[in-house]
């Protein structure tokens, strides 16, 4: 009771802190929706970290070298790292991993729908890289000061392990470009099947993001989907035109006014459908996820069994 | 939400000293059986670049914390001695190593 008495004053609290871009902490006082929504945003977001290591996951056998087996295996290590880091800043709202991983799984909960398209040529891994995981820096930098403390940690390392994919993917792309036509052949095919699915990565155009505003005014987020798509846009042009390849965007040109670059929009009417779960991949990704957590049962429960024996074992 | 999943591994908090001379610093948490394998998942997790030299793990319900309110009573008795503070302490300029 005493708490409804005091909620006003705590709120107070609350808008102040935000308002002075001090962080809030797992333990403070915090507005249910705030709490709702950082916890969906940072679910999420460590949802699409661990999803994210399928499509690539498939080329770690096939990559060409040992170099690249090498190079791709600690990639997909690392994205599993940001799945963790981002699980644990999550449960620190009293969120279980047992729960968030049910939601994933039942698709209560979403994740990013760039991995909804598949990995089909090696080729992929580098776009992957230079445009996903490109895209992906884009949004994650702003958020290293986002208004959620733990949130914000987390980011910070990621961010810091993420450059490293970014500039192997393009080194990668590089790579095959000094190559024979058929390999430059297959990167260019590569970017024209990433280019709008990592556009459409900064989430639907701003008067169609109805979150946006109040996750703005909480400080969760500090750029809107539309600043951050014209900022990966500027960003990406120039190391297109280093790497010899193109986008497959007619509208794509300098605006000398705006002093930035004019695109076209992606296809929302497809964006839309992969996130109902009509993508290509999304049953697959899913089912896969699925699968290794009831393959990884046994494992869990036999660690626990051993530490529970051992545990008597030394009473 | 909900407090214990049946079967779900226990939370450690995870602590890293960066390198000699350094504290061990707080870098975040994960689950493991027991207290060998948080130590071994926290090397998987938070130290995949050679971030530390020595780790620290501890359950995370063996910590006892404070009231995290920056308000709260038990800074307050800080709050009034200036005088713990250096810069209390008027010393002319032309006073030397001071």
């Amino acid at each position: 009771m005493s708490s409804a008495v005091a909620e006003p004053e705590l709120a107070a609290q609350f808008d102040a802190t935000v308002r002075r871009k001090d962080r809030i902490e797992p333990r403070d006082w915090m507005p249910d929706a705030y709490r709702k929504t950082v916890v969906r945003q940072v679910a999420q977001h460590a949802h699409s970290e661990i999803i994210g290591m399928q499509p690539e996951g498939q080329w770690i056998g096939r990559a060409p070298s040992l170099r690249r087996k090498a190079i791709l295996l600690a990639k997909v290590q690392d994205e599993a790292g940001h799945g963790l880091y981002l699980y644990s800043a999550t449960e620190t709202l009293g969120v279980s991993r047992d729960e968030l991983t049910e939601m994933l799984i039942s698709g209560r909960q979403k994740y990013s729908s760039i991995f909804n398209y598949p990995a089909l040529s090696y080729a992929d891994v580098g776009t992957i890289g230079w445009l996903v995981d490109g895209a992906a820096i884009c949004n994650q930098v702003p958020l290293c000061r986002t208004s959620f403390g733990p949130y914000g940690r987390a980011m910070i390392r990621i961010c810091k392990e993420e450059s490293f994919h970014q500039r192997q993917g393009f080194e990668l792309l590089m790579t095959m470009m000094r190559g024979t036509d058929e390999q430059r052949a297959m990167v260019q095919e590569s970017v024209n099947r990433f280019w709008w699915p990592a556009l459409m990565m900064f989430g639907p155009p701003d008067d169609a993001s109805p979150n946006t505003e109040q996750s703005m005014a909480w400080g969760i987020k500090t750029h809107t989907n539309d600043e951050l798509r014209q900022r990966f846009v500027d960003m990406s042009v120039p190391q297109a035109k280093a790497l010899g390849v193109t986008f497959p965007d007619p509208d794509l040109k300098w605006n000398e006014e705006r002093q930035a670059h004019d695109f076209g929009q992606p296809d929302w009417d497809e964006f839309w459908d992969v996130v109902k779960g009509n993508g290509p991949c999304n049953a697959q990704r899913i089912a896969h996820r699925k699968q290794a957590c009831d393959d990884g049962a046994w494992v869990r429960e036999a660690a626990m069994a051993f530490a529970e024996k051992q545990k008597v074992a030394t009473a | 939400m909900s407090d214990e999943v049946r079967g779900e591994w226990p939370l450690y908090e995870v602590f890293v000293r960066g390198k000699r001379g350094l504290n061990h610093v707080h870098v975040g948490s994960l689950h493991a059986p027991d207290d060998a394998m948080a130590v071994r998942h926290a090397r998987d997790v938070y130290t995949r670049r050679n971030e530390g030299v020595s780790i620290w793990v501890v359950r995370s319900d063996a910590i006892t914390a404070s009231s995290p309110d920056e308000k709260d009573p038990l800074f307050a008795p800080s709050g009034d001695k200036v005088y713990r503070h250096p810069t209390f302490y008027e010393i002319p300029d032309n006073v030397p190593h001071m």
